[in-house]
């Protein structure tokens, strides 16, 4: 319904096509997913809402490649995705997809600095770092300044707020300059304060830097402040709000 | 090209930290640095060992030794000399025939008779040298250079010439040649005096002792051993062309015991003496005594014969089977004495002919050469390591099952990295799973921690290496150290010939060992390697 309202000759950042997935758990068979249908317009900021158990970190998941759809189709950019080898998945991951999660997931042997060059320390083999390690470190500065973490470099992530933390973890999904931002309740571990920071942070990346977002939340105050909110309820898409077309792309 | 190259720095990175932030890894490091280090000792040991053993009987053998198998021997030694020449001259070095028998040797201690079972050597002094080193275990700094079998104005070593600095010294050996032979002379001369002046008893004046010293000063004024050691230089020189000439005096005449010998012979030095606990050699007999030989004659059935020798000589080749068991003496003496001299022709026979082999020439292709010559029903051919096969195939076998033993210690240091990395990926699994976000694949993951086993590995074979070489260099401090410590000996130069623990390291070897390492400290971290990779991202992530 949704891809005939748009014009066809430019492609959507994420679309999911009929996705389905489900989990064996013991006897019973569980359907997260049944057949959802998502879009998400470049330079768009949508906030996935819904009950616990309605998919949206499912769907979070295999719209940022981290799990397969049993049935389905996944687009990025005019791409198909789903179905890629793995070691195309692996690239795309590094690279056109940033994620961020409610529990940070940094690694904490490493440093801030380090966590935020991660990704580039995938990616690039052991000579090119060589090459790319000031640009790179250059980079992740400038990233850090921007969140106010410019006196955090040499941190580890236990000596860390929750709030400096998922900064840190944005920060590291914004170093191989993605196309599409995954958020899974950012805000979930936080206070309130540190939390609409994050929420703002976000906001401002949509607006200033047209980057395209998926908030996924359960809080209807967080949800809106995205452009448009999407609510799935019992596996599929109940309500779909694109909400206003976005002006900054 | 780039996909292939994803990841080498995270990797090395998180080893890093890893390694850093784990120190129950370094439990498995320390297992693998012990067994190597133990792995290196030990062989450095046994090689030490072995090869001191095998340069002992290799010393005193030849390499090829060609014997008949009977007694009695067989004819002619020049004529076998020029076929074994023609079959494989070309990596021929020297050649000596000798003949061996089975003897005993009495000699007296005290005035009481002690009489051991010896295998009788006879050697040609003038070649015997070309074929073995025997000549360089003699006590005789002139013996060494060249063998004779006259006595020598003293001059033997009191010191181990092989090893002058770390053994004991031999005082006993000071007194040794003519000035012992001349000692016991005269003290055998007044014994027998005193026991015919007791019997002649009271009424017939008696020498005063203040006589009787004089006259051992006489016997050994300084003046009297120049002038004998003048004679002693000239005879010889005469013996060098002539072995029988100190044989025996003309017929029916009566020997001067003092000034002439028997034939020389020149028996082992364990024959002649024992090894105390505190590693000091103790004498029983000393170069100028005399000695009797019973040995069987050549014909059929043998007769038991004995003569008169003198000893003129110790050898010593560190090797007990050896030097508690050889007499060596003239071989023309000994050819005569058994009659292996044919009356009519003159032609000697010899039991053996010991070949000496060019030093790059094949021991075992020249041996079976020789043996497709000769019939094996005549003659046995054997290279010295045949003859020690059993002794030489004994400590090969025991190495092995050692270094058998001994890598167990390190499959079990492996075993300790398997069970710590499955822990550790247990740990990490959720890094795994941020990781695997990110992007990392799968074989990146892997990769991780078998960098991580290298770097153990690595950590622990170098460890090791520095540890075992460390000690193999200072074995014998730390044998005192230990000695010093506990008082009691670790090693004991009574049992052992050498005063040190003789080491050979052998790159070759350290590099299997360190290889191994490696390999089983890598090889234990695939498994759990394997697992990391496996997981599944969303519930990696899940992970608490």
């Amino acid at each position: 319904m949704s891809d005939l309202e748009m014009p066809p000759k430019i492609a959507p950042m994420l679309e999911t096509r009929q996705v389905c997935k489900q989990y064996q758990s013991g006897t019973t068979t569980l359907e997260v997913l049944r057949g959802v249908d998502f879009t998400l317009e470049k330079g768009g900021f949508l906030a996935v809402v819904g009950q616990s158990g309605s998919g949206k970190s499912t769907l979070l998941h295999v719209m940022g490649l981290l799990d397969a759809p049993d049935s389905g189709e996944v687009w990025i950019d005019g791409q198909r995705i789903d179905n890629l080898p793995g070691r195309e998945k692996d690239r795309l991951r590094n690279s056109a997809i940033g994620m961020v999660f409610q529990a940070y997931h940094l690694l904490p042997e490493l440093t801030a600095l380090e966590n935020v060059l991660a990704p580039l320390l995938i990616r690039h083999g052991i000579f090119d770092w060589f090459t790319q390690r000031g640009i790179a470190q250059e980079k992740a500065k400038v990233l850090l300044d921007r969140f106010g973490l410019s006196n955090r470099l040499h941190h580890r992530p236990r000596q860390l707020s929750g709030g400096e933390m998922q900064r840190v973890a944005i920060a590291r999904a914004l170093i191989t300059d993605p196309q599409v931002l995954l958020a899974d309740e950012p805000t979930g571990n936080l206070d309130e304060e540190s939390g609409a920071g994050i929420i703002e942070a976000l906001a401002e990346l949509n607006r200033d830097k047209g980057l395209s977002i998926v908030l996924v939340t359960h809080d209807a105050d967080i949800a809106s402040q995205a452009r448009g909110i999407v609510r799935l309820a019992a596996g599929t898409v109940d309500i779909m709000d694109p909400g206003a077309a976005d002006s900054a792309a | 090209m780039a996909d292939t190259a994803i990841g080498d720095m995270y990797k090395l990175l998180l080893c890093w930290r890893y390694l850093r932030t784990r120190w129950i890894a370094l439990a498995s490091v320390i297992s693998v640095t012990l067994g190597v280090a133990t792995m290196i000792v030990v062989n450095s040991v046994m090689a030490g060992f072995s090869h001191e053993m095998q340069t002992r009987i290799h010393g005193i053998l030849s390499d090829i030794v060609f014997e008949s198998h009977s007694l009695s021997g067989f004819q002619d030694p020049q004529w076998h000399i020029e076929e074994i020449e023609r079959a494989a001259g070309d990596q021929i070095a020297g050649m000596t025939p000798t003949v061996a028998v089975p003897a005993m040797l009495s000699f007296q201690v005290r005035g009481q008779w002690v009489t051991r079972q010896v295998m009788f050597i006879g050697i040609d002094p003038r070649t015997h040298a070309q074929v073995s080193d025997f000549g360089q275990y003699l006590q005789h700094p002139t013996n060494r250079e060249q063998l004779s079998f006259s006595l020598r104005e003293g001059g033997y070593d009191t010191t181990d010439s092989q090893n002058p600095t770390e053994t004991p010294t031999r005082p006993a050996l000071e007194h040794a040649g003519w000035p012992h032979r001349r000692m016991r002379v005269e003290r055998e001369r007044l014994w027998k005096e005193r026991l015919e002046t007791k019997k002649s008893a009271e009424n017939s004046a008696t020498r005063s002792v203040d006589q009787q010293v004089q006259a051992v000063l006489a016997a050994t004024s300084p003046e009297d051993i120049s002038t004998e050691a003048a004679s002693d230089a000239t005879e010889d020189g005469e013996s060098r062309k002539n072995p029988f000439q100190t044989a025996r005096p003309a017929q029916g005449r009566v020997m001067d015991l003092a000034k002439e010998q028997f034939t020389g012979i020149v028996p082992g030095i364990g024959l002649a003496s024992f090894r105390n606990r505190q590693g000091v050699d103790q004498f029983l007999t000393l170069p100028g005594d005399d000695v009797k030989i019973t040995f069987p004659t050549a014909g059929t059935p043998p007769k038991a014969v004995s003569d008169n020798f003198t000893i003129v000589d110790f050898y010593e080749s560190k090797m007990s089977e050896y030097d508690s068991n050889f007499v060596f003496v003239p071989i023309e003496a000994l050819q005569r004495m058994r009659g292996m001299i044919d009356p009519q022709t003159g032609i000697p026979s010899v039991n053996s002919i010991q070949i000496r082999l060019k030093p790059d020439a094949k021991l075992n292709e020249v041996r079976d050469r020789l043996r497709e010559v000769f019939p094996s029903d005549l003659y046995a051919i054997a290279s010295w390591r045949d003859k020690q096969g059993p002794l030489l195939s004994a400590v090969d076998m025991e190495m092995a099952v050692l270094n058998i033993l001994l890598f167990l210690i390190i499959a079990v240091a492996g075993f300790g990295i398997l069970a710590i990395f499955f822990m550790i990926v247990v740990e990490k699994t959720r890094d795994i799973g941020i990781l695997k976000a990110l992007g990392a694949t799968s074989s990146g993951i892997a990769g991780i921690f078998l960098g991580y086993g290298l770097f153990l590995g690595l950590l622990g074979a170098g460890a090791g290496l520095v540890l075992g070489l460390s000690i193999t260099y200072n074995i014998n401090q730390i044998r005192q150290a230990v000695e010093w410590c506990t008082g009691s000996r670790v090693f004991d130069p009574s049992i052992y010939y050498f005063f040190q623990i003789p080491t050979i390291i052998d790159p070759v070897t350290i590099s299997w060992i360190i290889l191994g390492a490696i390999i089983i400290a890598t090889g234990s971290s695939v498994l759990p390697a394997v697992r990391a990779a496996r997981l599944h991202a969303v519930e990696a992530l899940r992970h608490e």
